[in-house]
């Protein structure tokens, strides 16, 4: 095989103060053991961070953007080169989706409707590439599918 | 429920009642949250409930009862960490199902689970995939459910392999036509199929290229970005050369950020290819930085400026005007970062600009957030020369003293590599390194006393005028008895002990520094420290006798030879019944030799008398008189073969002596180590000589030399050489130690000895091989068969038809390597002239747009 598989996005992942996480969407492939030692560590780097500090960390080879929105952390993987502020408005939108679709989001809302969460993640990135930007857009789309319910 | 449904899968009534069960009281997913969060503390125990009740669950035949556990499961898998790989066959089953929740849930839980390495299944999945990836062509579906094309997309892109790549692949190419309402979603998955399955490039490379000049921005983007990442490093990006003229009218058209920033990174990729793109894109780029608010696209154009475009010096001006701005801002950290970042892309070819900066890097190195600091350290790295190499480095060591351990180590760590590269270009002033060295050293959560030893000796070895400050460091750092106790320094102080020794005559005073070596609290260094420390004994011992016999220094008078003989006696004598065999050879040479001189003091002064005496002092200076130099990684290949020798021969035998850990140790630093291993460091170039030295079997040599051998692994084979001694030097011939040393002169800077251009640029070759190789690909014809098959759909279309214009030379160059690859790979080839027997190849579009193509390309190129 020729190419090396790069992604943009390597995973995303959703946690909380204490270090449960409520989404983890991973665009490359790990082993679960391996998922598993990434949450852990993701965690730990982020969690003790000053709020006055920058959003962008390294991690092993690469960079997690991350930004705290109540008591989620919102992380994302992504390559050492890549644009931080753009991956950080990515992030941004992604929540104002969620406010959106689940009128004024809180962590309850996403424990019980994850399915309903990755659902929303797939409409705006797919294989790691950002599709959608358009806030309206995929709200539209998202109420199609539930129409569909 | 009055009759049981049809059960195809199981026989057994008793199963079927059992899966009634299930039907009547599974519970929801939201129970199961429900009751996960109750009661945190029994969590495993309700997940393993849990488990065993999905398990059963999955199997019955109801499609709901079905899908409610699989959905717990996939909840539970994503979120909990348990492997879902049972179930896989499962969730292959609930992919046809008609309801389209059920389908979406079945697809979410593939693709969450899904990997080639852990299940087999994914192929009985190929028929499903087909069916629905072709679903909207079907009217009877595509009403009820537009967008069902983009489950298997996703599973594409996440979970999918090769041989399914191969196969779906057709079913791609309707999806990214301009009719098609998930483009986009093709587009990207069409991506990830690509990079698995090369082998599908013919099928699917020519719809990804339209994408580009698709109505649809969604697509725009989606391609740019695909294209991107395709072109990304490691992959090379040489093929995508044709595409420019596209993606520059997207740099151009579009309005979308994202896109744009896309391009740009593109683009920094192919410039360096290139150089006229460059003063093609210079125009917009400028532009963006000028007007754009947006902060992410300006931080993408300084990027992609200072990377690829260092000689428009308007555009870098706007950038570096747009670096100082990021950084002077003082309420965001984020955007001081990426100023820090930018900024230490301008070196080595902007120094002034960094310089201006000088303050503001200085003082984020005392920030509180790491990552700030770290930045600040990069630069405060790229930014140093040998100019202001000293004030740096100070200010940096002085830094490290103040600092956490971990950011310490890697000031000391960024410090000691960039001022030993190039064989110490950076320091003009060895005097002052070599006290750097010291400084470091005794920092307090120092860890790299394996570097600084390493360059200790390295500089004492080479430069010879920094020798005397050596000793003096040395003699400080073994002085000090609390350095003794840390475990990190103890081959700083082997480094400092065995410069001690070597370099006596520099040093103001043995007596003291025999005392040092000799002092108590020595007994808490390792052995192989211990064993450099009584070899230094016997150097100064030696020294301080021929001294005296020679009454050519102060410092050796009777008094003080008495004193060092009857201390030397004193300490090390008991160390004679030491365990460790190092240690204890070594002292028994030690005190040898102080026996056979213990009458020197009663020296009459005839010669004939105490000829003994004399001669064993004689000896012994002139033993350690000789100076010892670096030896060349190439010194062994300089010495020509033999005709009559076959070195190959017998060497079969060696392999049960030689292990995996001493074959691993680093050929290319030719300095002495103080490791028990140290030997290893020339086994490379030992093992030649070795066999030349007898032509015959190892055995034989064990023979003459069999005292000399330890039973199971390799030891000294010749006694008197110690660790210390570059092996090589003994067996070669003597013409190896002249070989030719380049030797650096500059005003005021003392000599360093450097040898032939081999040596310590091993590493650096390595990589510049590497980045051979990557951009020979395309012009060697040693591709494998993708990057071939893309050059032909690529480039053909476009060089094809523009090969009997005129073609710029490079142009030509790689117009003939493309053709001579084409005539090896005919696939590629064919495709253009419309051979190809694959349905979905329309034959007339092809020639269309290379028509379109083609005067845009030779007007780009111009």
């Amino acid at each position: 095989m020729v190419f090396v598989l790069v992604s943009q996005i390597r995973f995303i992942l959703l946690q909380n103060r204490q270090g449960k996480t409520r989404l983890a969407k991973y665009y490359v492939p790990l082993e679960d053991s391996e998922k598993h030692k990434v949450e852990y560590e993701v965690h730990r780097l982020v969690v003790n961070r000053d709020p006055k500090f920058t959003n962008f960390v390294e991690f092993r080879t690469h960079k997690v953007i991350y930004r705290r929105y109540a008591g989620l952390f919102f992380s994302m993987c992504v390559d050492i080169t890549d644009n931080e502020l753009a991956y950080l408005e990515c992030i941004h939108l992604f929540v104002e989706i969620l406010d959106h679709f689940f009128s004024n989001v809180c962590e309850l809302d996403l424990v019980f409707n994850f399915h309903k969460v990755y659902l929303i993640l797939d409409e705006f990135i797919l294989a790691g590439e950002l599709q959608e930007t358009s806030k309206r857009a995929i709200i539209e789309r998202m109420g199609e599918l539930e129409k569909q319910e | 429920m009055a009759s049981p449904p049809p059960l195809p899968s199981s026989t057994s009534v008793l199963s079927s009642a059992s899966s009634l069960a299930d039907s009547l009281f599974q519970r929801s997913l939201d129970d199961l949250i429900k009751s996960l969060r109750s009661d945190p503390s029994s969590e495993p125990s309700i997940i393993a409930r849990s488990l065993s009740e999905i398990r059963r669950e999955i199997r019955s035949s109801d499609p709901l009862t079905k899908s409610i556990a699989l959905q717990k499961l996939t909840y539970l898998s994503s979120l909990h960490f348990h492997s879902m790989s049972f179930a896989a066959f499962h969730t292959l089953e609930l992919l046809p199902s008609p309801s389209p929740q059920t389908k979406r849930l079945a697809y979410l839980a593939a693709s969450l689970s899904f990997h080639p390495s852990t299940t087999e299944l994914l192929p009985l999945a190929t028929h499903q995939l087909h069916k629905d990836l072709t679903s909207l062509s079907t009217s009877s579906s595509s009403s009820s459910f537009p967008f069902l094309p983009s489950l298997p997309l996703h599973l594409l892109s996440l979970a999918s392999s090769a041989d399914l790549s191969s196969h779906l692949a057709p079913d791609l190419v309707p999806l990214l036509s301009r009719s098609s309402p998930l483009q986009p979603k093709a587009v990207a998955a069409t991506y990830r199929v690509l990079s698995l399955c090369p082998s599908t490039v013919p099928v699917l490379f020519k719809p990804l290229v339209d994408c580009l000049s698709s109505d649809n921005p969604l697509t725009v983007s989606a391609a740019v970005g695909a294209f991107c990442e395709l072109s990304a490093p490691p992959n090379d990006p040489a093929p995508y050369l044709p595409l420019a003229p596209e993606i520059y009218r997207v740099l151009v058209n579009s309005r979308s950020n994202w896109t744009l920033i896309k391009a740009l990174k593109i683009f920094s990729r192919l410039v360096p290819l290139e150089p006229r793109l460059g003063t093609r894109i210079v125009e917009p780029l400028s532009k963006f930085l000028r007007e754009s608010q947006a902060k992410s696209l300006v931080l993408e154009c300084i990027k992609t400026v200072v990377s690829c475009l260092p000689t428009h010096t308007e555009a870098m001006r706007l950038a570096i005007d747009k670096i100082k701005e990021l950084l002077s801002s003082d309420d965001d950290p984020n955007l001081r970062y990426l100023g820090l970042q930018t900024l230490g892309m301008l070196a080595p070819g902007h120094l002034w600009a960094l310089e201006e900066s000088r303050e503001v890097v200085a003082q984020s190195l005392t920030d509180p957030d790491r990552s700030i600091c770290h930045e600040a350290l990069r630069v405060m790295m790229a930014m140093t020369l040998q100019e202001n190499s000293i004030e740096s480095c100070t200010l940096l060591v002085r830094q490290a003293a103040k600092s956490d351990p971990e950011f310490a180590n890697e000031i000391l760590d960024s410090v000691l590599t960039s001022c030993s590269k190039d064989f110490y270009e950076l320091v003009v002033d060895f005097d002052w390194y070599v006290s750097l060295l010291g400084e470091m050293a005794r920092i307090v959560h120092c860890t790299k006393g394996d570097e600084i030893s390493r360059q200790l000796v390295d500089i004492g070895l080479r430069v010879r005028d920094a020798r005397p400050e050596l000793v003096r460091v040395a003699r400080e750092l073994l002085i000090d008895p609390s350095l003794l106790g840390n475990h990190f320094l103890y081959n700083v102080l082997s480094a400092a002990a065995w410069i001690s020794g070597e370099y006596v005559e520099f040093s103001k005073d043995p007596m003291e520094l025999v005392e040092a070596l000799l002092q108590p609290r020595t007994s808490l260094l390792p052995t192989s420290a211990r064993a450099v420390y009584i070899q230094s004994v016997l150097k100064v011992l030696t020294f301080s006798c021929n001294s005296y016999i020679d009454e050519s220094s102060s410092l050796v008078n009777d008094t003080v030879i008495a004193r060092m003989l009857s201390l030397i006696e004193m300490t090390v004598g008991p160390l004679a019944e030491s365990e460790e065999a190092e240690v204890e050879d070594r002292v028994r040479n030690l005190l040898g030799v102080v026996r056979l001189v213990a009458n020197i003091k009663d020296l009459s002064g005839d010669k004939d008398e105490d000829g003994m005496i004399y001669e064993v002092v004689r000896v012994m200076d002139a033993l350690f008189s000789d100076e010892m130099g670096p030896v060349s990684a190439n010194a062994q290949k300089k010495v020509s073969v033999p005709e009559d020798l076959d070195l190959k021969d017998n060497l079969a035998d060696l392999s049960e002596f030689i292990s995996d850990n001493d074959a691993a140790m680093s050929r290319s630093n030719p300095s002495i180590l103080f490791y028990p291993q140290s030997y290893n460091a020339s086994e490379e170039v030992e093992v030649g000589p070795t066999s030349v030295a007898e032509s015959t079997s190892l055995k034989e040599h064990r023979k003459r030399h069999g005292l000399y051998y330890l039973s199971t692994d390799k030891e000294t084979t010749e006694p008197e050489l110690t660790e210390d001694y570059p092996r090589v030097n003994e067996t070669l011939p003597p013409s190896n130690g002249d070989t030719t040393r380049r030797v650096k002169v500059t005003k005021l800077r003392p000599t360093v000895v450097k040898l032939d251009e081999g040596e310590d640029l091993a590493t650096s070759s390595s990589l510049s091989t590497k980045v051979e190789a990557m951009k020979d690909d395309p012009l060697s014809g040693a591709i494998k068969d993708v990057l071939l098959g893309k050059k032909g759909n690529g480039a053909s279309s476009s060089f094809d038809a523009s090969s009997s214009s005129q073609g710029k030379g490079k142009d030509k160059v790689k117009e003939k390597e493309i053709k001579s690859k084409k005539g090896e790979e005919g696939e590629s080839k064919d495709r253009h002239k419309g051979r190809r027997k694959h349905k979905h190849r329309k034959e007339p579009a092809p020639p269309v747009s290379v028509a379109q193509e083609t005067p845009v390309i030779q007007d780009f190129l111009l």
